[in-house]
């Protein structure tokens, strides 16, 4: 633990990639085996089913801090860290003791087998043996979720350096289910542990948003010129007659997608499809909210089935017969692709559809078909060079995503609310609203968009602006203006303004505005009619 | 005795505020702070240490009164007198005294040792009126000395690394308190002009400080290597701090002790130093004032006043009063402008 907690202080403690990168390097060359790939495990959200309630961790803490509930709860919104609050929250301790990260992690792991008692005895033992820092990391490995800002690259750049392997293969190796019981590194790395699964789905590659004008991508016959669909990125894979559906948030959700089972008897064996899922109904793709619920929910209803069926649109083919292809042309790939599905379309209806191409002939034409990407239930373009290669994670060059302008509309700040991680102690947490007659109606939040500088000022405007609190969240005075960007609009019976917006952020401070200039929930609804899609009722 | 009013905290029997925010005619002034020494009263009573530094910052013509700690004086009945609050040089809880009714206005202040203030004592009373900057159990400050350990052991390592080490606090009060614990043979200190401003009028009332060097014109910038160099917090993200690249930045204040807002303010390294009480500097300082009644001024008030009743059964309340305390964003530090 003292070693992976002065890690955690070392790439915490620095901005700096070069140095966070060096920090791991030099953790894999001189921790414990069985620790660095916990390690690993822990930094790329591979963390062990959680075992203590929240629930006992304020109780437990209280009884040893002294503090009543009600200012628990207060530091923690200050906080906005759980692991945190009650490492800071936790009485000193004088002696400290070490223990191997995966003993402790292992010892977690079986408290899901002991009782309260039990738990109780262990978890407070470890907490008198600990100092601030290392409290702070052992709280996490309760509660999860390692955020400190260790990029999944930063992680493939450090394995890559330390045991002289290729990036791109470190990135396969390290994506899917593989677990760090039992397991090392270098066993993983290699491609020869016992955990090495069919299931494996290649790293994604993901586009950068065009930076220029289209022009200056060179001719246009170079480029291939899509559609850029709102669903969930995933990888459908069919190896050794088992079916596997992965997301791009490294999650697999094959029981979430029953409508994609069948393609196991369907696709041959050694298949890697990329694309999009989506929902689709009539023949036309819905938003991603009507998707939304069924990932959420444990078991698909068949409600959800009938009245949303998932389809894949398909863009791109990563293995075939069980070869790798990703070095083949984008062109060379797609041609297999179109023969795979025209094949099995032959004898079969399935959910893949091919991503049509956009034709255009000129770059003017490509503008204009962006400009209608809405009309398609679309977020943009996606170009991409004919003769690329499928690369790792987010490239520059071959690959670029041209989105929509968002929708926007100005609202009036009437709640704020503390944020979370780096935004703690600041209220940067926004309810945004409409003017309906003399009324504000709250019509979404938003968090992102300001600067830092402007972060400051909105959070000293509304410490002196409070008219009323309630627990964490403030009510202020209805003043200030802010435009807020949108990629959707959708009803929703839920929210008081009847409609739920997707991707919410502020794009800009109006300061030239007043609270009277702000827009009204008849612009709401005017946006809605021309841009939502209803669902059935 | 003592009301708020928007002007400030106010002695209506000595017709005299106590850190007011509005011009009156006649102010107490708890310390030299630009959220509690404003610009535009009338006269001024101050501890002698105080003074200089609000002649520099406020006019070199203001009409001052200067007093020792302990030194008391009579208001129409009022007794006044200024005690020790530890939170910079200069700095005072002020003692007012009516028909043996006793209230202390304390400021900001703190209860750790910093070897260039007066040490904080308490002072009994009836009615105390505290801050709250950091009145939330998280925040339990570190003991000093290591933090002082820590600043050295960076900026050696900094050294090492063929980098300078710049260190952003306040010019008043935490720039004099870091300064005076570096350790010097490990390499030479610039400042920038707002901290060496400061430290002169620190220099010629009350005490040596290492020697440094003022970065100004005459200064090769290149000549600055493994250096240490102390700015005011409003100088992060200039011009004048990108020209001492290489270098490491460091934040010294209270805050740090939070992972959010250490991260937010993007410092290499944070360093939890403070010029204000702490949770149990607070708690401790509250009951050895033996006071009844509690005035919790600027930082987490409600909170803590909610604390000081339930826990303590003291009579406390929340005051809205325009002190800012240690701001983070330093959307206060006018105290750097003058540069």
């Amino acid at each position: 633990m003292k070693a992976f907690s002065e890690l955690f202080t070392n790439i915490d403690q620095t901005t700096s990639t070069n140095e966070k990168t060096d920090a791991l390097v030099n953790y894999f060359a001189t921790a414990d085996e069985q620790d660095t790939i916990w390690c690993v495990a822990l930094l790329s959200g591979r963390r062990p089913k959680r075992t203590v309630k929240t629930s006992e961790l304020w109780e437990w803490s209280g009884e040893l801090s002294g503090l009543p509930t009600w200012l628990q709860a207060e530091s923690y919104h200050i906080v906005g860290d759980l692991a945190e609050t009650i490492s800071l929250l936790l009485p000193p301790n004088n002696e400290t003791h070490d223990h191997a990260l995966h003993d402790v992690i292992n010892d977690l792991m079986d408290l899901a087998n002991k009782d309260e008692q039990q738990r109780k005895a262990y978890i407070t033992g470890m907490w008198k043996q600990f100092n601030k820092q290392e409290l702070f990391v052992f709280n996490k490995l309760i509660t999860g979720g390692f955020r400190v800002g260790v990029s999944d690259k930063i992680i493939i750049k450090a394995l890559a350096l330390h045991y002289k392997i290729d990036e791109n293969v470190v990135a396969h190796r390290l994506t899917g289910q593989w677990v760090a019981q039992n397991n090392t590194l270098k066993a993983l790395l290699a491609g020869n542990d016992n955990s090495v699964d069919l299931s494996k789905p290649y790293p994604f590659y993901l586009a950068y948003p065009l930076e220029a004008a289209p022009e200056e991508l060179g001719s246009i016959d170079d480029w291939f010129i899509e559609r850029k669909y709102d669903g969930i990125r995933g990888q459908i894979i069919v190896r050794d007659g088992a079916l596997f559906a992965w997301s791009r948030g490294d999650d697999l959700l094959t029981e979430k997608f029953p409508e994609f089972h069948d393609l196991v008897n369907i696709l041959p064996g050694g298949t890697v499809i990329d694309g999009e899922i989506l929902p689709v109904r009539d023949g036309k793709y819905l938003p991603f909210h009507v998707m939304q619920t069924r990932i959420g929910r444990k078991n698909v209803t068949k409600k959800a089935l009938q009245e949303a069926p998932l389809v894949m649109v398909c863009y791109d083919l990563l293995e075939h017969n069980g070869i790798d292809i990703r070095h083949l042309s984008l062109q060379e790939r797609r041609l297999m692709l179109e023969n795979l599905l025209e094949e099995i379309k032959k004898e079969h209806t399935v959910p893949l559809h091919i991503s049509p191409l956009v034709n255009c002939n000129t770059w003017g034409g490509v503008s204009a078909q962006r400009l209608c990407s809405r009309d398609h239930s679309c977020e943009g373009l996606m170009l991409k060079r004919k003769n690329s290669e499928y690369k790792t994670g987010r490239r520059r060059g071959d690959w670029w995503k041209w989105k929509v302008d968002p929708l926007s509309i100005d609202g009036v700040l009437l709640y704020a609310q503390r944020g979370h991680g780096r935004r703690a102690d600041l209220y940067t947490d926004f309810t945004f609203a409409v003017w309906d007659g003399d009324e504000l109606v709250p019509f979404c939040k938003a968090y992102s968009g300001l600067t830092d500088k402007e972060m400051a000022e909105v959070d000293a405007w509304v410490k002196k602006n409070t008219l009323d609190k309630f627990g964490p969240v403030r009510s202020v005075t209805p003043t200030l203006v802010f435009e807020i960007g949108f990629e959707g609009i959708n009803p929703s019976p839920r929210h008081k303004s009847g409609v739920a917006l997707r991707f919410p952020r502020i794009l800009r401070w109006r300061t030239d505005k007043s609270a009277k200039e702000a827009n009204t929930k008849a612009d709401l609804v005017e946006l809605l009619n021309i841009y939502g899609i209803g669902e059935r009722k | 005795m003592l009301t708020f009013d928007n002007c400030g905290i106010y002695c209506a029997q000595a017709d005299i505020y106590i850190d007011p925010w509005k011009p009156v005619n006649k102010a107490v002034i708890t310390h030299a702070h630009s959220d509690h020494a404003r610009i535009g009263m009338g006269s001024y009573i101050a501890h002698e240490h105080a003074i200089p530094v609000m002649k520099y910052r406020l006019g070199a013509d203001i009409k001052c009164q200067a007093l020792k700690y302990r030194e008391e004086i009579v208001i129409n009945g009022v007794k006044i007198s200024l005690h020790p609050a530890g939170h910079i040089w200069g700095s005072a809880q002020v003692r007012l005294e009516f028909k043996g009714e006793v209230w202390v206005v304390s400021g900001d202040y703190k209860l750790q040792k910093d070897s260039i203030s007066a040490p904080f004592e308490p002072v009994r009373c009836h009615s105390f009126i505290t801050e709250s900057t950091f009145g939330l159990p998280v925040y339990k400050f570190p003991d000093p000395q290591e933090v002082h350990d820590d600043i050295n052991s960076w900026w050696r390592k900094n050294q090492e690394e063929g980098k300078n080490s710049v260190i952003c606090s306040y010019a008043l009060g935490k720039a004099q308190r870091v300064l005076a614990h570096l350790d010097t043979s490990i390499g030479r200190i610039y400042t920038h002009g707002a901290v060496d401003n400061i430290n002169k009028l620190y220099e010629e009332n009350i005490a040596a400080l290492p020697v440094t060097q003022r970065i100004d014109g005459s200064v090769n910038r290149k000549e600055i290597k493994g250096a240490m160099i102390i700015a005011p917090p409003s100088a992060a993200d200039t011009p004048w701090m990108r020209s001492l690249q290489p270098y490491k930045l460091g934040i010294c204040s209270g805050w740090m002790q939070l992972r959010g807002t250490r991260r937010r303010r993007g410092a290499d390294r944070g360093f939890v130093l403070s010029d204000h009480a702490d949770w149990d500097q607070l708690n401790t300082a509250i009951r050895e004032t033996g006071a009844e009644n509690i005035y919790v001024t600027h930082g987490y008030k409600s909170i803590y006043a909610r604390w000081l009743q339930t826990n303590y059964g003291l009579n406390a309340n929340e005051v809205e009063t325009l002190y800012t305390g240690e701001g983070l964003d330093d959307t206060l530090d006018t105290e750097t402008g003058k540069e």
